[in-house]
């Protein structure tokens, strides 16, 4: 039978694939993505938690998914402005990689 | 086995070397989180993620990737440094949530049983978001007819 310990194992460990990608990988789609999975692994331990501490009538704690669904919603819009940013910027630069946009380095 | 399938494809979507192949990992690795959001008895917060991620975010990841035509990333020089460094905060973070969930107060319990007839999450999801969660929920609204209207200005030809 699963535990609250194992939701929260399996969140924390998509959170770090999705960390490893921004850290590792260069393309700048990918670390999109990788930002994507963390926001989804923070949206799974906040449903397993609202799962196994439940109200005292019995029921799940609905104001997690709530919060979840304002979470997909704002992620959603995300995408949509972040997308948009990067073919701005391919427009610009022709390039997704980002050792190539340095401009703001120090 | 539905965490199984969500943790490998999205470990496909950073080791991937093709973007199409690393976004159709992640269409996959999502259903496998919907999956287990309704082991969950979120049914509700499953199939929004199903609509919301499987259909219309990676709709638009797979169109601005054909579009930019960005072909599989050529082989370039690894920074070494930047690798090993990456990978070892990753793991080091990934101990720390280790310890942190070992330590945590019940967390070797299982679920407590529902009551009966208690799986109607819309309803209860739906009287919250329109009762208590009004404000937020226009403030939501508002903030969506921003993004559109964002997207709208970035993609114009030029910023003048």
């Amino acid at each position: 039978m699963a535990t609250l310990g194992h939701y929260l194992i399996v969140s924390g460990l998509l959170f770090t694939i999705g960390f490893a990608g921004v850290m590792l990988r260069r393309s700048i789609i990918i670390i999109f993505m990788s930002l994507e999975l963390m926001l989804n692994a923070a949206n799974l331990s906040l449903v397993a938690f609202s799962r196994f501490r439940v109200a005292p009538d019995g029921l799940p704690n609905y104001n997690a998914h709530v919060f979840v669904f304002f979470i997909i919603t704002v992620a959603a819009a995300e995408v949509a402005v972040g997308l948009a940013i990067i073919v701005a910027l391919y427009r610009a630069r022709q390039t997704t990689h980002v050792e190539d946009i340095s401009s703001l380095k120090f | 086995m539905f965490a199984a399938l969500m943790l490998v494809f999205g470990a496909a979507v950073v080791l991937n070397r093709n973007p199409v192949a690393s976004a159709l990992s992640l269409v996959l690795s999502f259903l496998g989180l919907a999956a287990l959001f309704m082991s969950l008895d979120a049914y509700f917060i499953g199939i929004i993620q199903v609509l919301v991620y499987a259909g219309a975010v990676m709709v638009l990841f797979l169109f601005i990737i054909m579009l930019l035509d960005i072909r599989a990333e050529e082989r370039r020089k690894l920074n070494v440094v930047a690798v090993v460094g990456g990978g070892a905060v990753a793991l080091a973070l990934f101990v720390q949530i280790c310890l942190v969930v070992g330590q945590l107060r019940g967390a070797d319990e299982t679920a407590p049983a529902l009551p009966a007839g208690a799986a109607d999450d819309v309803r209860q999801v739906g009287l919250l978001l329109f009762g208590s969660y009004n404000l937020p929920f226009q403030v939501i609204a508002v903030l969506v007819l921003v993004a559109t209207i964002g997207v709208i200005v970035l993609s114009k030809r030029e910023l003048r």
